[in-house]
Order: C-alpha cells, then structure tokens, then sequence
C-alpha cells in the first residue's frame, strides 16, 4: 500500500533539514531507520514527534542489556502453565493465553500501521541486531505453540536508536537508511530553544547560548554538555531570575550543565584562567 | 548511473554493495531526491553511509566526483530581474564607494568568473561574493552602486558547501578513544561456554519436562548454568617513565578492563620498561611488592589471553644486554619472548605514536652498538597495534582467533 506521508517536523520538535529528509526516504522505501547520536540530542523525542506528526500510535521497545531478540517477538509462559497444570486452575489446553506477543509482535498485529521505536538497541548483546534480521525482512515469526504466523498487515514504520557505544553488525546496517543526528549549531539550537520556551529574553538567550557553545568548544571535558542539559539551564536561569551579564561571570547553576565531578573543578579552572565561558 | 561514483566510493574505503546502490536508484526512481542538489546529497548519505566515522570520506569523495557540477555556476531568475535594476546601498556611515559604472552584462560576466573562482564561504571584504562586504557581489554588505544582490542562503551551492565544511571530519576513525569505548571492545573478549562451575540458575526446560515425566507426572524442577564467559586474561602493562604522557590512555583502558567484569579470571601485573625476572604488583614498582615471572609463568597457563600494553621505548642496553639483570643469564627481550611462547594468544597495544626512537637518536647516538631502536625490535618480534579504535578492534579479534 503506497501512501505518500512526509514529516516535516512537529510543533515540539526542530528538526534538521537533512535529518526530514532521512526519516522521509526511509518512510519511502520501508527500511529502518537507524539514528545514531550524542546523548540528549532528541533521538527517543524523534519517534514521538513523527508518530505524533503522523497521527500513528506510537509503539516503544526500550532494549536493554538482558534483552534477546525472542523478547521482542512472544514469550511462552512454561512455568506458568506447568503450575497450572499441577494445581488445576486455568484450562491448560489453551496454549494461547500463555503465548504473550512482544513489542514487534504488537507492531506486526496491529490494525492499522504503527511507529515502532526500539530504543538504544546497541546497550543489548552483540548478537542481538543480527537475531532480528529475518523478521525485519520479512515482517513476520511464526509461533511452534500456537502454530500461527504473526505477519504484519501493514509495514511499521521502525525507527531504532543507538548511542553509538557499539559497532553494529553489518548485515543489519545494510537494511537500514542511516543518519547521524549531529549537534544543532546555533541557528537550529534557538528555534529548538524557542519551541520549549516561547517566551524568552533575548539577552538572556544570546547570553547563556554563548557561554553553553563556549564551553563545548574546551577540551578537557569529559562529558560535554547536550541539547536536554541546555534546556535545563536556561529553565534553571529563568527561575534563579539570572541576569544575562551574571552568567558571563560566574555561570551560576553549572552543575545543572555538567554532571562530573572532574568537569566541575574543569570549570574552575577556567575561572581562574579566563577561558572559555569566562572570556570576554 | 553514477557508476563511476560508485567505484570512487569504493576506493575511498566505503564499502556500498550493488543492493544500496539498487535501493539508491529505486529511490531516485521515487523523486526522493527532492529535485535538488542538497536533496540528492542528503539522499546519498542516508542510503549509502552506514557509520558517522565515515561521513568525512563521504565528503571527500562527493566533493572529487560532483565538483564539475558545482563550478557551473547557475544563475537564479531573480537575477535577470535584478540586472535590469541594480540596487543601489549606502554604507553605513553614508560612504559610498565609488566605482566606474559598469554594464549588466559586464557584471553578469565578473559573477561567473568570481563565482568559478572563489572556494570558501566569504563575509566583509571587496571582492568576494559574500555578505556584509563591499564587493558587486553578495547582500548586506556595504556594496557598490552597480552591484548584484546574490541570496544569503546559496541553495545551488549548499551541497557543495556543506560537503566542503567537513564537519565530520573528527569522527572518523582513527581518533582517541574514551573510556566507554574501551569497556565496549572489550566485550568482544568472550568465549562463552556452559562449562564452567557456576551456579546452575537458569531453568533447563528440557531436563524439567523429562523429570516431570519420570516422576510419574509430579513438576520437578532442573536448572542449568548459564553460559559464562570462559576468557582469562593476562594484562602486562608497562609503567616505566616513557609511559607518563600516556597515563590517560593506560588509565581508561585499565577501569575499563577492570569493570568488564565478566572475565573468568583477571590477572593485572606491572613492569618497568622491560619484562625481567619479576613482575610488579603495584603500578609503582616499589620493590618487595613484586612476584617471579617464573611464578606467573607456571601459575598462568596459555590458557590465559596475554595483553603487553606498553610504549616499546626503553635504552636498548635494559632490552638486550645480557649484564643487566643478571640472574638467569636472559636478557629483556629474551623474557618478552619466552612470555610470548607461553602464551599463543597475545597481543602487544601501544599507546604511543610509535617509532620515537628517542633513546635512540638522542641518547645513544654517538658510539651506539644498537642499529635499530626497541620500538623497532619489539615490532618485529610481536603483534603491535597502535591504539586507534579500528586497532583495538582488530588486536582484540586477533586474540580470541586461534592460530
């Protein structure tokens, strides 16, 4: 079924224009897409944003270290059934109620066609992207309970997401449509800014943007502030009622942009030296 | 079509298999190139680039492959219409630069040849085509009487412009490593086995069901052990002063190999600058705290996966002279050998840039027995890599392959 959906961003959501053009080729040619990023640039938020760009219910498998890929698709309560059987209870000859269907299998059985988001797929086990490989392709599993095979009567639309810690295996790479979220520069960063804070000063916008890129640009941070802990700092600003000229001398609330011990006594010294935020 | 960016790509170390090209023509089939340059770009990247780390090649090559295209210069409509007016500005301080009136066609001409010339993005000046300057060409600049207003956001040539910034140009490969990606490579080091003596946890759903059924129906429970990582690895890791500008590096790689905590078994000792006849408990090296390597040697079988992590440089006299440490007639490099003959799987990670050959040259110049540096001899004997990402990889790959 061809239908013609473009994304265009959301009201909550600045996207870059070659990220819209990314998550449109992939819906285009039914492929994955897969989002590699910094923390905190807005990959989960990317999901929400098109799902709810699209009017699509929105499906969210968060995978984590201990995650295999037959989670994703059913579980077959045994010990459940085998207690049953033992002390009466449920009619064990319906295997069905035992047989509960994954995140991909809730994707794969829906009415009407869904954004699947699976979440951080590199923190599961290295195997795990390859274990998925079939049913990506052909958009269904088959269940040896129940003898019934889950197909999709629509092609979700997947989007999966990485942190970038592991290399993922090439055969799953060649399935999808990639893209590298790269970090806003400033023009991108004041219309995320201004969607989540319609009501800004500019003086005090200019002036914390200034001192948030200043910093980014040191060398000797370990974990370089994100767009998320931007966010923050300029909520936290706004009710400290910091002045813009403040922030320039004394970057009040930095823990709120840095969370490491290391890059708070990195700022000191940058204090002490004028670098950085500190300078001019 | 395209084919020849195809190939370029190839030998540009990109890898794209025939299916991504094919999925690159069905998607050009679909007009999702957006009848555009940039679009064409972004399509281009999205179908064929699977990695961030290779974004930088990406732009290289579409660079060498379309730069024809780019050089052409295309002239939007609106500036048949401004041609036919010339907008006039003032400075802001009301100067104006004076310059001999020159007609359209003359200015459509010095366009196409300053467009052909310039090769960077251009602000303030007189000659560029830019904004904020005072050349013909550009916008919110101070500009001449006669000149063309050119639109401040240069889509023609936004491709071109955004492969020109190289913006990824840090992420390929070959760059530091951090802690993080230290812990991920090193969970490549597994070898997983069901048999080792773990506690059996896991529930065995065949041996159940056969239990069951022996027992005449009545549920019993069996349980296996869950598969563990059977790797045990040897760290050597060498702590003599060469190595201080590394203390970074030798740092993460060691948390990291320190919080993987699922080897089967973890054995970290320590020596300066060479292997002798004992190994160092504490990076220190403070002596009384020390084991014989003759010791780790029998304890450790070549079960053991062995790690040197070290900079190779020492004076040439501590690795070969047989006077140095005199006890067992061996000299350093003879140690380094017999360790490497006892333990098949080995590797040798050098954080440093190799081949300073600082002792070498600057010490040992005048009167040196010694042709080749111990960067050198140490390179030849074992498997060194250079601490890159694409190398650890490789080293620790290397050491789970059997010989």
């Amino acid at each position: 079924m061809q239908t013609n959906l473009t994304f265009e961003g959301s009201q909550d959501y600045v996207a870059g224009a070659d990220l819209m053009s990314a998550v449109n080729i992939s819906m285009a040619l039914q492929k994955p897409l897969l989002i590699k990023g910094e923390p905190g640039t807005g990959k989960t938020k990317l999901a929400e944003s098109i799902a709810a760009a699209l009017g699509k219910q929105l499906i969210i498998w968060s995978i984590k270290s201990t995650t295999k890929a037959q989670d994703g698709l059913y579980f077959y309560d045994v010990v459940q059934r085998l207690y049953d059987s033992q002390f009466g209870g449920n009619d064990v000859k319906d295997v069905e109620q035992y047989v509960k269907l994954g995140k991909l299998g809730e994707a794969f059985s829906a009415e009407e066609q869904v954004v699947l988001l699976i979440d951080e797929i590199d923190k599961a086990d290295l195997e795990f992207p390859n274990d998925l490989l079939w049913e990506l392709d052909k958009m269904e599993f088959y269940i040896p309970q129940t003898k019934q095979t889950v197909k999709a009567k629509t092609r979700p639309i997947i989007i999966i997401t990485s942190n970038a810690e592991k290399e993922l295996p090439d055969a799953f790479l060649r399935r999808c449509i990639f893209h590298y979220i790269s970090f806003p520069d400033k023009d991108l960063m004041r219309k995320i800014i201004k969607v989540h804070y319609p009501v800004l000063e500019m003086d005090l916008l200019e002036s914390a943007m200034n001192a948030f890129y200043a910093l980014r640009e040191q060398r000797g941070l370990q974990k370089k502030p994100s767009t998320s802990e931007l966010i923050d700092w300029i909520r936290a600003l706004q009710i400290g009622g910091i002045s813009a000229e403040e922030i320039c001398k004394t970057m009040p609330f930095a823990g709120v942009l840095l969370k490491k011990s290391e890059d708070m006594a990195e700022l000191e010294k940058m204090k002490q030296t004028g670098r950085g935020p500190f300078a001019g | 079509m395209f084919l020849d960016f195809f190939y370029l790509l190839r030998e540009k170390g990109l890898d794209v298999t025939p299916t991504d090209w094919l999925t690159l023509t069905e998607a050009l089939d679909k007009g999702l190139a957006g009848n555009s340059f940039t679009g064409f770009y972004c399509l281009c990247r999205a179908v064929l680039v699977k990695s961030e780390s290779l974004y930088d090649k990406f732009d290289q090559a579409f660079l060498e492959h379309f730069k024809g295209i780019a050089e052409m210069p295309e002239i939007p409509p609106e500036f048949y219409q401004w041609l036919a007016n010339p907008r006039g500005s003032e400075s802001m301080d009301g100067q104006k630069h004076q310059s001999p009136y020159r007609t359209a066609e003359q200015i459509e001409q010095m366009l196409r040849e300053r467009i052909g010339e310039q090769t960077c993005q251009h602000n303030g000046g007189t000659y560029w085509v830019g904004t904020g300057g005072s050349s013909n060409f550009g916008n919110s600049g101070a500009g001449q009487e006669d000149g063309i207003r050119v639109g401040g956001q240069g889509h023609y040539h936004a491709a071109m412009r955004v492969a020109g910034e190289r913006r990824f140009r840090d992420f390929s490969e070959d760059q530091v490593l951090g802690l993080r990606q230290y812990q991920m490579a090193f969970r490549r080091l597994r070898q997983f086995s069901g048999e080792t003596n773990a506690a059996k946890t896991e529930l065995d759903l065949d041996a159940t069901i056969q239990a069951t059924s022996d027992n005449a129906g009545k549920l019993k429970i069996e349980y296996k052990r869950p598969r563990q990582n059977t790797v045990k690895l040897l760290l050597l890791i060498d702590s003599g002063g060469s190595m201080d500008e590394y203390m970074a590096v030798v740092t993460a790689l060691f948390q990291a190999v320190r919080k993987s905590n699922h080897f089967q078994d973890l054995k970290i000792y320590y020596f300066h600058n060479c292997i002798h006849d004992r190994l160092y408990t504490d990076p220190t090296c403070t002596p009384g705290k020390w084991v014989e390597s003759e010791s780790v040697l029998h304890q450790l079988d070549g079960n053991y996966k062995m790690i040197i992590l070290g900079d190779a440089e020492m004076a040439p006299y501590e690795l070969l002279n047989y006077r140095y440490y005199g006890q067992n007639r061996m000299c350093g490099l003879d140690w380094f050998q017999l360790f490497q003959k006892h333990y098949p799987h080995n590797v040798w990670l050098n954080p440093s840039t190799g081949g300073r050959s600082l002792w070498h040259d600057d010490y040992w110049s005048v009167g040196s027995h010694y042709d080749l540096s111990t960067y050198d001899i140490l390179n030849d004997k074992f498997d060194m890599y250079l601490l890159t990402v694409a190398n650890l990889e490789k080293a620790l790959k290397k050491l789970l392959v059997s010989r």
